[in-house]
């Protein structure tokens, strides 16, 4: 990807997460909070820290983007009120908005069904709105 | 009309390198009440204040345009040139032609233009200067302290060494202040009480010291050299002059169960009290709130037990007023408490502590004896977790927003502590920087790590969760780049310093202005940091940020000879240049009171004669001297009833046309 289309993915994530990657200081508290964190290749801290610096390329192929539970501990822990999730959220969203990109699709439903027939159906709605466009 | 003299400095290449002098000094004579004009290569020198003197004489001036550098550099000098020819010192003014304009340009013919036109706004401002003259105000030689922690006691023992009479107020029962509860001190590991109980004493025995212990500051009103401040003295509910301190009383009663302030409450103490064994006064205290007789009105066993019937339930509150010259304040700080802070439950685990509650038991006068212990089965733990920064390096929502600066170095202290005494423990420190500036610091920390085999791990705690009795650190190491967990018996969590609560009141009463954070502001933050900027406060210790006690007793010394620079004059010349209200012209409306920062303004009735009208008013005065000659007020003022003198509204106005003249 272009240099200049990356860049305009940073701006549009900072813009719609709102968050400020500037603020952290590197703290790993996010990280340290993150339920997660065995799954991701790159942890919160660290994702924050690609974006303050403008390497986006690997983030929109990281595992993390999936991985994260959007469960927010690490915004309700970051003593700099950095805000991580919105960040992994907004980065995600860059990706699935792109055609062709939904990390789910109906297809993949049958699957989950098999593994637990249980499953509620509100979670299925929820990964939807979470990983498809 | 003014006989002006115009004097223009080259300041060797330094102005003459950019600007043209013989120009300016020509524009000059030509400019309005200018009898003459001249130039100078220094004018501040000897030769220059000559030329100066001389031609006051021999031109009869009556007032001096100096065209050099800033005001702040010289103004002084060419105040006193202007008194030694005969003239009022108020009567000379200032272009800044070095740091406004020939430092800054590089173009000769604009800067020269630039200077011409700083030239003539200072002599349109002298056209219209009149003579002014400093009020005198008298000093009361005695000094009130507030706070007696090291702060406080150190600033009083300079003062009262150097022959001034010195009041503490401490609002607990003893002085001492932080230090007392404090084990060890980095960076040298000495005994905190060993070096603190002689300064106490020392401090409780001097001729020229007074303590009020127990006792707080109700009200202050007054200006430097003569403010007057209410003590509050809260009942003891012990006779001072009767007690022995013989602690009959603390045996006999029968309440044991109210928590100790001194031990962070980790031990029990009773209803009537001394907080601890060197506590100076040694007169003990009924804490009233905790008191069978004050609850039930039964009990009275310590009164019974007293032999020389100290004992005074009925004793009420005594208000003391005393004037002082200078006030210092010494409040100190209160460690910040880590309960919302949930992910490390401080308040549900026994085994989290804060440091300041860690130095209570590390102490061999504490609540276990100087024996490290879980409190939630009195077991020795097999390994430590500290944790610092907590609360400090924060955005505003999540805490304090800077850097508590003392707790690296105590970790540090705490771990070398606990391995010194029990080399068998695990001891980790979860950092995110480690910052210890200051002479031996860093040897200090690095000789946790190195020869205590301290394990400082770079990264953060998530959260702690108890798992069958032992805390589970759940943390982040990020040289590691990854989750780590540690199984710790007991976490140590270095809490930010928070400023002493209820400062806030204290500052408004003295009209001292605090930052966000309630620390007091100083005057200047580098070249008069024990200053506050209301004339006559000046500040000491932790109540102006957070500092160690090397740093603490350093600023306490200096509190005390500013304090002296005050209280060894007999009389104090004030500013002139200060606010003055048009009684004519006010209305009364309180606009300049809001926004005077030193609380100069007041208001009385008054019978105002306004061309033959008579009525009464109620009309702003000012203070002169508490009037700092700021200027707030005048700006304020919506019916131009404030003016500034030396820089009377026409003045700055003539000094706005002279600029924008063509
Ligand atoms: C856990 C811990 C460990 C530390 N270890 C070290 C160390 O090893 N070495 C070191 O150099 N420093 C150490 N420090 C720092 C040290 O405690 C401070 O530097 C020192 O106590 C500051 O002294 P102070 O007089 O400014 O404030 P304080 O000690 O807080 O004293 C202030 C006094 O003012 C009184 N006061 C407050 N408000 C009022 C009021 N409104 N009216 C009247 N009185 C009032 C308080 O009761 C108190 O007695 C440590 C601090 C902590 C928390
Ligand atoms: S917790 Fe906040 S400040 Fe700390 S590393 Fe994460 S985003 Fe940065
Ligand atoms: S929101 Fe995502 S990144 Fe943040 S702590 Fe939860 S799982 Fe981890
Ligand atoms: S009167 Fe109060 S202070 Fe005295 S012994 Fe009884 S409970 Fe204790
Ligand atoms: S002194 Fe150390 S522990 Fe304390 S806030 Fe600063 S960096 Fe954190």
């Amino acid at each position: 990807m272009s240099a200049s289309a990356l860049n305009d993915i940073r701006e549009e994530v900072l813009r719609i997460s709102g968050a400020n990657p500037k603020k952290c200081m590197s703290c790993g508290k996010c990280s340290a909070s993150c339920p997660a964190s065995f799954e991701m290749d790159i942890l919160p801290h660290h994702f924050v820290k690609n974006i303050r610096d403008g390497n986006i390329e690997n983030l929109l192929k990281s595992k993390t983007l999936w991985k994260c539970l959007s469960c927010f501990a690490c915004v309700e822990r970051c003593p700099r009120a950095v805000e991580p999730a919105n960040l992994v959220e907004a980065v995600r969203l860059a990706v699935i908005r792109k055609k062709g990109e939904n990390y789910l699709k109906v297809d993949d439903i049958p699957e989950f069904i098999e593994l637990d027939n249980e499953i509620p159906q509100q979670l299925i709605v929820s990964a939807f709105r979470k990983y498809s466009k | 009309m003014q006989r002006i003299g115009a004097f223009v400095c080259w300041c060797g290449s330094n102005i003459a390198g950019t600007v043209d002098i013989d120009a300016v000094t020509k524009s000059a004579a030509d400019e309005p009440g200018v009898v003459y004009s001249a130039e100078y290569q220094y004018m501040c020198s000897e030769g220059g204040q000559l030329a100066i003197r001389r031609a006051v004489e021999e031109h009869g001036l009556t007032g001096i345009a100096v065209c050099a550098c800033s005001p702040r550099m010289h103004e002084t000098t060419f105040r006193k040139t202007a008194a030694a020819a005969g003239l009022n010192p108020y009567m000379v003014e200032i272009a800044n032609i070095r740091e406004h304009c020939s430092w800054i340009h590089k173009n000769r013919e604009s800067a020269t233009e630039k200077a011409t036109i700083l030239m003539r706004a200072a002599i349109a401002k002298l056209n219209l200067n009149k003579p002014l003259f400093p009020g005198e105000s008298g000093v009361v030689k005695r000094a009130l302290v507030i706070g007696g922690g090291i702060a406080g006691i150190q600033t009083a023992l300079d003062i009262a060494d150097a022959g001034y009479e010195v009041d503490i107020v401490e609002k607990s029962p003893t002085i001492g202040g932080r230090m007392a509860q404090l084990d060890k001190t980095f960076p040298t590991l000495d005994c905190s009480a060993c070096i603190l109980t002689p300064k106490m004493v020392d401090a409780a025995q001097h001729d020229n010291i007074s303590l009020y212990t127990y006792s707080e500051v109700d009200e202050v009103s007054g200006y430097v050299g003569s403010f007057s401040v209410k003590i509050r003295q809260k009942a003891r509910s012990v006779n001072r002059e009767l007690c022995n301190g013989c602690g009959d009383c603390i045996t006999k009663c029968p309440v044991k169960k109210a928590n100790s302030e001194f031990d962070e409450g980790l031990s029990k103490r009773s209803a009537i009290y001394v907080p601890f064994a060197q506590a100076v006064p040694n007169i003990p205290v009924v804490d009233r709130e905790n008191c069978t007789r004050f609850k039930t009105g039964k009990c009275g066993l310590c009164e019974k037990i007293c032999g020389t019937k100290a004992i005074d339930f009925e004793q009420q509150d005594e208000i003391i007023e005393r004037e002082y010259g200078v006030i210092i304040v010494a409040t100190g700080f209160k460690p910040l408490s880590p309960e919302r802070y949930g992910e490390y439950l401080y308040g549900q685990s026994p085994d989290v502590l804060t440091s300041l509650e860690f130095e209570r038991m590390m102490n061999a006068a504490g609540p276990t004896g100087g024996v490290l212990k879980r409190l939630s089965n009195n077991e020795k733990p097999k390994s430590i977790v500290f944790i610092q920064c907590v609360g400090s390096r924060a955005d505003a929502k999540k805490g304090k927003t800077y850097c508590s600066k003392i707790c690296c170095m105590y970790t540090a202290k705490h771990a070398m502590l606990v391995k010194e005494k029990y080399p068998d423990i695990d001891v980790h420190v979860f950092y995110i920087d480690v910052r210890t500036p200051g002479k031996n610091f860093d040897e200090f920390y690095r000789r946790a790590a190195e020869q205590y085999d301290v394990n400082y791990i770079k990264g953060m705690v998530g959260k702690l969760a108890d798992e069958d009795g032992r805390l589970r650190v759940i943390a982040s190491d990020l040289l590691d780049g990854k989750q780590i967990t540690i199984d710790a018996d007991l976490v140590v969590l270095a809490t930010a310093v928070e400023a002493s609560p209820d400062v806030r009141a204290l500052g408004t009463m003295l009209t001292a202005s605090m930052d966000q954070n309630n620390f007091f502001t100083e005057a200047h933050p580098k070249l008069r940091p024990v200053e506050s900027p209301t004339a006559g406060i000046f500040l000491s210790g932790v109540c102006q940020g957070p500092k160690d006690i090397p740093e603490t007793v350093a600023q306490a010394g200096a509190a005390a000879v500013k304090a002296l620079g005050i209280l060894s004059k007999n009389k104090l010349i004030g500013n002139p240049c200060i606010a003055e209200s048009n009684e004519l012209l006010c209305n009364g409306c309180s606009c300049c009171e809001n926004v005077c920062p030193y609380g100069a303004i007041e208001y009385t009735e008054k019978e105002i004669n306004d061309h033959g009208n008579r009525n009464n008013r109620r009309v702003a005065q000012v203070n002169e001297a508490i009037c700092q000659g700021c200027g707030a007020c005048t700006v304020a003022c919506p019916s131009g009833s404030m003016d500034l003198k030396g820089f009377t509204n026409r003045q700055i106005m003539a000094e706005v046309d002279a600029i924008c003249r063509t």
